[in-house]
C-alpha cells in the first residue's frame, strides 16, 4: 500500500495538516501536498476510470504529463471538472471526485467494454454506426455522447472572477528548473528586462530530485542562491504557479497564472498576454512510459514520479517496488527508494551492457538485484500491482519468475518538453542516440525580421554534445542554458559586461539507453492487446498496429483513427511511444513517420481566463445616450442596435408591447411623440475639396446643397451596393454634417478617412464623429410645432423653418440645432442640444407637451411609421445585395456627376438586368400580417429542384394607422405587376396571399410632413 | 416663452455626474465636464502649434505625447490631429479663438466635450489596474509622465496619460461611461493586486 513516510517531503510544511475528501471520504494531507501526493499518502492507488474501457487507472506521473488522475473538482458554483490531481495544490476543504465510473469508482458496470476490448479495435464506431444512416442521428449519436466524456459538465454559472494581464519584457523564460534559472540570471545580469514563468509551485525543477553537485553544494543550495540573486534584480519578474500556455506570432505568448484562492475577492486565474523580444524554453524534459502488458495497472508509475513522490512528499508508493528501465536514470529511483528503507526485489533493465554503469554499479553495491537483457512480460493484479512476470526483452515472453512487489516504476526514456517550441513553426529532429525528437536549431521559430525568436534551453533543447551521451546532463543543461541565453542578448544588442560562467557540476556518467517500444520485443497479440499507449483514451499497441494495416500510414490520420494522443493530456506521455509502434507497423524509421502537430496550450486552462473580465455586467460594452436612464425608468423595452440599447417601445400601465407600439404609432401620429435619435450618427466634413469628396461619397449630389439646407443621401459600397443613408445638411460654404444609420457612425467614418487617406489623400478634407456631442430628439406628429413654440426661442414657423431645413437658435433656452426632416411622414423635428443637456430639454419637452399628449416612442414605432410611408431601412430592405435602383431610388442616384462610388459597380450587366426583383409593397387579401422574411413562390422548380421564387418580404408589421398588415418587399418585376397577388407560404404552413401595391401606404402625396 | 434651459445652460452634466468607487486597489472617479476641442490641421504649421498652445499655456506635445497641467493641455491624437483640454466654461471662447485664428487655413475645430467622458484612477495600483485593461507597456521605464496613448480598453476605444506615477487619466467615449466605470471597478477588485509595475 501507498503511504507517508514519518520523515521526508522537501516541500510539505508538516506543521500545516490540510483535510480534503475525495468521493466523500474525509482524508489528510500536509500544506505543500499537491492534489495527487496526498491521495497516495492515503493509499488512494486508485482514482479514475479510462474513457472508453472504463480500466480502473492510478497515479502515473507526478505533473502536468498526467493522463489518469481527473476529477471533477469542487461543487456547485465553483464545479470544475478534468482538474489535473497532479497539478493541483492541496488546500484546506479541497473536494475531489473521480471520473467516469457508474455506480461508483470500486464497481464500474461500464467496465464490460474491457471483457469487450476486442469487438472494440480502433475505428469500431466508424465501422459498426455507419450503416443504416438514420440510426446514426437518432439512435447511436445519443447513445454514444451519453458514455462519452470525462467529467461532468457544470450546472451553475461560476462563482470566480477572472482577469487578463498584458506584460512585455525583453526576454521571457517559461520553466523555473536550474535551466530556466540560469537563463534567467544570465539575462537579468545583462540587463535584459526578464519575465521568468514556472508553472509549479517551486522553483528548481527536478534537479533537487535528481541530485549532483553544483558549484560544489547540492542542488537546492544552487536554486537558492538563484532565487535570491533574481529577486533582487529589479529587471527580473518572477512567477510561481504561471504556465506559459502558448507562443503566437510575434513574440505573442500566453501565461496561465494560478492565484492563492485564500487572498479574499482575489481573481481565480489570470491569463498573462505577454509580448516578448525573445522567448526562452527550458520546459524541461517527460518520461515516456514503456510498453509492456497490463503497464495500466494501477501501481505502474512513471520512475520519476516513484522518486518525486518520495523525496518531495515522503510518499512511498508501495513497500515493494520493481524497477524496469531501459536507461541509467531509473536507477535513481531504486536507490532513493533503497535509501528510504524501502524494498527493490529488483531493476529490470532491457539493456544489455558490457560493463556496469556508474548508477548501475552504486544499485548493486546497495545489494538491489539488477535483471540485464529482461523485462516485464506481465503485470499481476487489476485494480492493484501484485506483482510482475519477468521475461527476456528479446524473447516472446516466455516467464522467467515472478517477482511480487506493488509499485512498478517504469522508465522508457526522456522526452524533451518541445511544446513551446513547435507552437510557432520550430521544427524538430529526431536524435537517434537518444531516441527523442528535440528542436532542430536550424529551423527555429522566426519573427517577422527572419531571425528566430524561441530558444530551447536545458533538457527541453535535447543534447547538444552529439554523440558523448552527456547530453541532458546537468552539466550540459546548465552549459546550454548560458551558451544560448548569451546569444539570445547579443541579439537583442543586449551587451553582457562580464562573460557569465558555467557552474562546476559533479555528477553520474550516464551510459546510453537503449530505445525499447515494446516489451519484450516478440510480445504476441495477446500481450499486445494488454499493453497501453495512452492511458486516457485506452489505445492499445494492438489498436497502433491495427490502423496501420488498415491503411492509416500519416501519422495524423492514425492519431485521429485511433484517438492516441487526442485526450485531455495530448498525449504527453503516449505520442513517442505510440508513433515508434506505428513507424514499426509501416517498416518505417520514426523521422519518417513524424509527429503530429503541438498546438496551444500546453495543458488545458479554463474558459474563464479566456473570458477575462469580460463577464457580468462588462460582458460586453453597452452604449447608453443621455436620456438612457429616462427610458429605463420609464418601461422602455430594450432593443439591441449594435452596441446600443434603444428603447423598442415603452410599456405603460401594465400594457404589453404589441398594445404599447400600437398606442405610440396613433398618438405620434394624431398628437405629438418623442424619439431619443441620438445614436445616429453625426459626421463633420469640412474643406475645400469637402463638397466634392461628398459627391464621391454619396450617390447624389451633395455639393449643390445650399448651406441651411438638408438632403436625404444614400451611400454604396465599391460594388454599387447600397451601404448607408441618411440626411446631408450643409452648414457652411465649406462643412457639412453627415447623418449616419445607428450602427453605421464608425464604419462610416472609418469608410471616409479610408478613402481620404488611402486614395484622395491630397484633397483638403477633415471629417471629425461628433455622434456623441449631442442628444438629438426628434419631435414628431400635428402637434410637434405647438410643443416647440411654447418653448420658444426661435422660429420654427413653416416659413421660417421649411421642411428639409435646419436652424441654430434656442428652445426653452436651451442652445440647439433644429432639422426639419421627417422620417415618419408626420411634421417632424429633429433637435440636437448638448449631450449634457439632453435630459433636461427632453424633461423641458415632455413637460410643455404634456396636455398635447406627448408620449416617447420607441423604434419598433419608428418602424412602422417608415414603412407606412414606403420609407425604406438599410438593414430591412437591404442586406449587402442590393442596389438603390432595386429599391426605387433612382431619383437619388445623379446622373449629372462623372463619377461616384458604385457608380460603375451599378453599371455592370446584373445590375442593370431587368429581371433583379424590385420594391413594392404588399398588402395581404385579408389584412393579416405577411411573415417576414417570407418568400413569395412561383411555379415549377429550378435547376437545383427547389421551388422556384419570385420575391421576398423585406418589412412587415400591422399599421395601426390603417388597421391592417402592410409590408414591403422585393419582388420580381414588382414595380410592372401593380395588382397582382403573390403566394407566400409560412413557417407555419399557411400560405399568406398578398397584392402588389405601391409601398407608400400612407400620405402618398406627403402633405402631413409639410405644413 | 419659457426659460426651462436657461438656469441649466452652465450647469453641464457628466455622462455619470461625478461617479466615485473607491472599495479597491485603486480609486476611480469620473471627472466632471471637461472641455474638449478636437483640432485637426497641419500640426507642423505654425498657426496650428500657435492657438493650440496659446489657448492652453501649455508646449507642443511631441508624437504619442500629451501636455497636461490641471484641466489644461494638448494631446497629441495623430499626425494630423489635437486633442485641446481646457476647463468645460472656456470651450466656446476658445474654439471661437481657434476657428478665428486659422482664418483661411484649411483645418477642422469642433466641441468634443460633451462627447467624452474622463475618468480618474488613483492609488498606488493605477499602472497594473491599467495593465490588466488595455494592450499597453505600462512598467514605469516604458511608460512615462508625458506620454499618451490611444488604444483599446477591453472593448472599447479610449486614451490615456499619466498625470503623476499615482494617477492616470483616462478619456473614453460618452456612451461608454457605464462600461468604463464598470470595466476599471473590476480591474481594480480588491485583492487583485498583481504587484508586479
Amino acid at each position: 500500500m501507498s503511504n507517508r513516510l514519518t520523515t521526508g517531503g522537501r516541500l510539505l510544511d508538516r506543521a500545516r495538516q490540510m483535510t480534503f475528501s475525495f468521493n466523500g471520504v474525509r482524508m489528510k494531507g500536509y500544506a505543500g501536498d499537491t492534489l495527487a501526493s496526498a491521495l497516495l499518502a492515503n493509499d488512494q492507488m486508485l482514482v479514475g476510470r479510462s474513457f472508453k474501457y472504463h480500466r480502473p487507472r492510478g497515479i502515473v506521473a507526478s505533473g502536468a504529463e498526467e493522463p489518469n488522475a481527473l476529477m471533477n473538482m469542487g461543487s456547485a458554483a465553483r464545479f470544475e471538472p478534468n482538474q489535473r490531481a497532479t497539478t493541483t495544490v492541496l488546500f484546506e476543504g479541497l473536494k475531489a471526485e473521480s471520473q467516469n465510473h457508474w455506480p461508483s469508482l470500486e464497481y464500474d458496470v461500464g467496465a464490460i467494454n474491457s471483457a469487450l476490448s476486442k469487438f472494440l479495435p480502433a475505428g469500431f464506431y466508424y465501422k459498426m454506426f455507419i450503416h443504416p444512416r438514420p440510426l446514426w442521428k437518432h439512435v447511436y449519436e445519443p447513445f454514444i455522447r451519453q458514455s462519452a466524456g470525462l467529467g461532468k459538465a457544470p450546472q451553475q454559472p461560476d462563482a470566480d472572477t477572472y482577469e487578463h494581464f498584458y506584460a512585455f519584457c525583453d526576454v521571457l523564460i517559461v520553466g523555473g528548473g536550474v535551466a530556466g534559472l540560469q537563463a534567467a540570471h544570465v539575462a537579468g545580469k545583462a540587463g535584459a528586462k526578464v519575465l521568468l514563468l514556472e508553472q509549479a509551485a517551486h522553483w528548481g525543477g527536478r534537479a533537487p530530485v535528481d541530485g549532483g553537485e553544483l558549484d560544489g553544494a547540492s542542488p537546492q543550495a544552487f536554486v537558492d542562491r538563484m532565487v535570491a540573486e533574481l529577486s533582487g534584480m529589479p529587471n527580473v519578474t518572477m512567477r510561481l504557479h504561471c504556465m506559459g500556455a502558448g507562443v503566437y506570432d510575434h513574440g505573442y505568448v500566453l501565461g496561465y497564472e494560478q492565484l492563492d484562492q485564500a487572498v479574499r475577492g482575489a481573481p481565480r486565474h489570470r491569463l498573462w498576454r505577454i509580448r516578448a523580444a525573445e522567448v526562452i524554453t527550458a520546459t524541461g524534459a517527460i518520461e515516456r512510459p514503456l510498453s509492456f502488458a497490463g503497464n495500466d495497472v494501477p501501481g505502474v508509475m512513471l520512475a520519476s514520479a516513484v522518486r518525486d513522490y518520495l523525496i518531495n512528499y515522503g510518499v512511498c508508493s508501495a513497500d515493494r517496488t520493481v524497477v524496469v528501465t531501459n536507461n541509467d536514470d531509473a536507477y535513481r529511483t531504486a536507490i532513493a527508494l533503497k535509501n528510504a528503507g524501502l524494498s527493490v526485489p529488483a531493476i529490470i533493465d532491457a539493456r544489455v551492457l558490457p560493463g556496469d554503469s556508474a548508477l548501475m554499479a552504486e544499485a548493486k553495491e546497495m545489494g538491489i538485484r539488477v535483471l540485464m537483457g529482461q523485462a516485464v512480460a506481465k503485470v499481476l493484479g487489476s485494480k492493484r500491482v501484485r506483482g510482475i512476470e519477468v521475461c527476456a526483452q528479446a524473447g516472446e515472453g516466455a516467464v522467467l519468475e515472478q517477482i511480487r512487489c506493488e509499485c512498478v516504476a517504469m522508465s522508457g526514456g526522456w522526452s524533451p518538453v518541445v511544446h513551446l517550441w513547435s507552437h510557432c513553426g520550430g521544427k524538430l529532429v529526431w536524435n537517434k542516440d537518444y531516441a527523442l525528437f528535440q528542436p532542430d536549431l536550424e529551423n527555429p521559430p522566426t519573427g517577422a525580421d527572419g531571425l528566430p525568436f524561441v530558444t530551447a534551453v536545458g533538457c527541453a533543447a535535447g543534447p547538444i554534445t552529439g554523440t558523448d551521451f552527456e547530453g541532458l546532463s546537468l552539466f550540459d543543461t546548465l552549459r546550454g542554458a548560458v551558451e544560448a541565453t548569451i546569444s539570445v542578448c547579443e541579439r537583442q544588442g543586449i551587451r553582457l559586461r562580464d562573460m557569465p560562467k558555467v557552474p562546476t557540476v559533479v555528477e553520474y556518467d550516464e551510459e546510453p539507453l537503449h530505445p525499447i517500444w515494446l516489451m519484450p520485443q516478440g510480445a504476441g497479440p495477446k500481450l499486445r492487446q494488454k499493453t497501453w499507449l495512452d492511458y486516457q483514451n485506452d489505445v492499445k499497441v494492438s489498436d497502433v498496429q491495427l490502423a496501420a494495416q488498415e491503411g492509416f500510414e500519416s501519422v495524423e490520420h492514425a492519431k485521429r483513427y485511433t484517438t492516441l494522443g487526442m485526450a485531455t493530456d495530448q498525449g504527453k506521455l503516449s505520442n513517442i511511444n505510440g508513433l515508434a509502434v506505428l513507424a514499426k507497423a509501416l517498416k518505417e524509421d520514426i523521422p519518417q513517420v513524424g509527429t503530429t502537430t503541438f498546438r496551444p496550450p500546453y495543458t488545458p486552462i479554463s474558459m474563464g481566463a479566456i473570458g477575462g473580465e469580460a463577464r457580468g455586467e462588462v460582458f460586453q460594452p453597452i452604449r447608453r445616450t443621455p436620456m438612457h436612464g429616462w427610458h429605463e425608468k420609464n418601461g422602455a423595452e430594450w432593443e439591441p442596435v449594435g452596441h446600443w440599447r434603444r428603447p423598442y417601445a415603452f410599456r405603460q400601465n401594465g400594457e404589453n408591447t404589441h398594445d404599447a407600439v400600437m398606442r405610440e404609432v396613433r398618438n405620434t401620429r394624431a398628437n405629438v411623440g418623442l424619439l431619443d435619435a441620438s445614436t445616429l450618427g453625426k459626421l463633420i466634413v469640412r474643406g475645400p475639396d469637402a463638397g466634392k469628396f461628398l459627391d464621391m461619397m454619396y450617390t447624389n449630389m451633395m455639393s449643390t446643397l445650399k448651406p441651411g439646407k438638408c438632403r436625404y443621401g444614400l451611400m454604396c459600397s465599391e460594388n454599387g451596393f447600397l451601404m448607408d443613408d441618411g440626411v446631408v445638411a450643409r452648414i457652411s460654404d465649406d462643412t457639412w454634417l453627415c447623418h449616419t444609420t445607428t450602427g453605421g457612425a464608425e464604419r462610416i467614418h472609418q469608410h471616409m478617412e479610408e478613402w481620404l487617406q488611402t486614395e484622395w489623400w491630397d484633397w483638403r478634407v477633415y471629417v471629425a464623429n461628433v455622434t456623441e456631442q449631442y442628444a438629438q430628439i426628434a419631435v414628431v406628429g400635428p402637434k410637434a410645432r405647438e410643443v416647440l413654440q411654447r418653448l420658444g426661442g426661435m422660429d420654427v414657423s413653416n416659413e421660417a423653418l421649411g421642411f428639409m431645413e435646419w436652424a441654430d437658435g434656442t428652445l426653452g433656452g436651451f442652445e440647439c440645432r433644429v432639422y426639419r426632416i421627417s422620417f415618419s411622414g408626420e411634421l417632424s423635428y429633429e433637435i440636437a442640444v448638448r449631450a449634457g443637456q439632453g435630459q433636461a430639454f427632453w424633461d423641458a419637452l415632455m413637460q410643455v407637451g404634456a396636455d398635447l399628449g406627448i408620449m416617447p416612442y420607441g423604434t419598433e414605432a419608428l418602424h412602422i411609421m417608415r414603412a407606412e410611408k414606403g420609407f425604406i431601412m438599410i438593414g430591412d430592405e437591404t442586406d449587402g445585395t442590393v442596389i438603390p435602383q432595386d429599391l426605387g431610388l433612382h431619383w437619388a442616384i445623379s446622373k449629372k456627376k462623372d463619377d461616384f462610388i458604385g457608380k460603375r459597380g451599378q453599371e455592370r450587366s446584373h445590375m442593370t438586368d431587368p429581371d433583379r426583383w424590385q420594391l413594392v409593397g404588399l398588402a395581404t387579401l385579408d389584412g393579416s400580417v405577411l411573415p417576414d422574411g417570407a418568400y413569395a413562390v412561383g411555379s415549377g422548380t429550378n435547376a437545383n429542384g427547389q421551388r422556384v421564387t419570385q420575391g421576398r418580404v423585406t418589412s412587415t408589421y400591422h399599421s395601426p394607422t390603417l388597421g391592417c398588415g402592410i409590408a414591403m418587399g422585393l419582388v420580381h418585376k414588382g414595380p410592372d405587376r401593380m395588382g397582382e397577388v403573390l403566394s407566400f407560404p409560412g413557417t407555419d404552413g399557411a400560405i399568406y396571399k398578398a397584392k402588389i401595391v405601391s409601398p407608400v401606404f400612407y400620405d402618398p402625396d406627403g402633405a402631413k410632413q409639410n405644413v | 416663452m419659457i426659460l426651462m434651459g436657461r438656469s441649466r445652460m452652465s450647469e453641464a452634466v457628466s455622462a455619470l455626474d461625478g461617479l466615485v468607487w473607491d472599495q479597491g486597489i485603486a480609486r476611480i472617479e469620473e471627472v466632471g465636464p471637461q472641455g474638449m476641442i478636437t483640432l485637426r490641421g497641419d500640426l507642423g504649421s505654425g498657426t496650428i502649434k500657435d492657438l493650440a498652445t496659446g489657448v492652453t499655456s501649455v508646449d507642443m506635445p511631441g508624437q504619442s505625447e500629451a501636455n497636461c497641467v490641471a484641466d489644461r493641455g494638448i494631446c497629441w491624437m495623430s499626425p494630423d490631429e489635437l486633442l485641446i483640454l481646457c476647463s468645460y466654461e472656456d470651450v466656446a471662447m476658445n474654439l471661437q479663438r481657434i476657428q478665428k485664428g486659422l482664418g483661411d487655413a484649411h483645418a477642422l475645430a469642433v466641441d468634443v466635450s460633451e462627447a467624452r467622458a474622463t475618468f480618474r484612477i488613483s492609488g498606488d495600483h493605477v499602472r497594473e489596474v491599467l495593465a490588466k485593461l488595455v494592450p499597453v507597456d505600462l512598467s514605469t521605464e516604458a511608460f512615462k509622465d508625458g506620454m499618451f496613448r490611444r488604444t483599446r480598453m477591453a472593448q472599447v476605444p479610449a486614451a490615456f496619460w499619466m498625470c503623476n506615477d499615482h494617477m492616470v487619466q483616462i478619456v473614453c467615449f460618452r456612451s461608454h461611461a457605464q462600461y468604463v466605470f464598470d470595466l476599471l471597478k473590476t480591474a481594480a477588485a480588491p485583492g487583485s493586486e498583481v504587484n508586479l509595475l
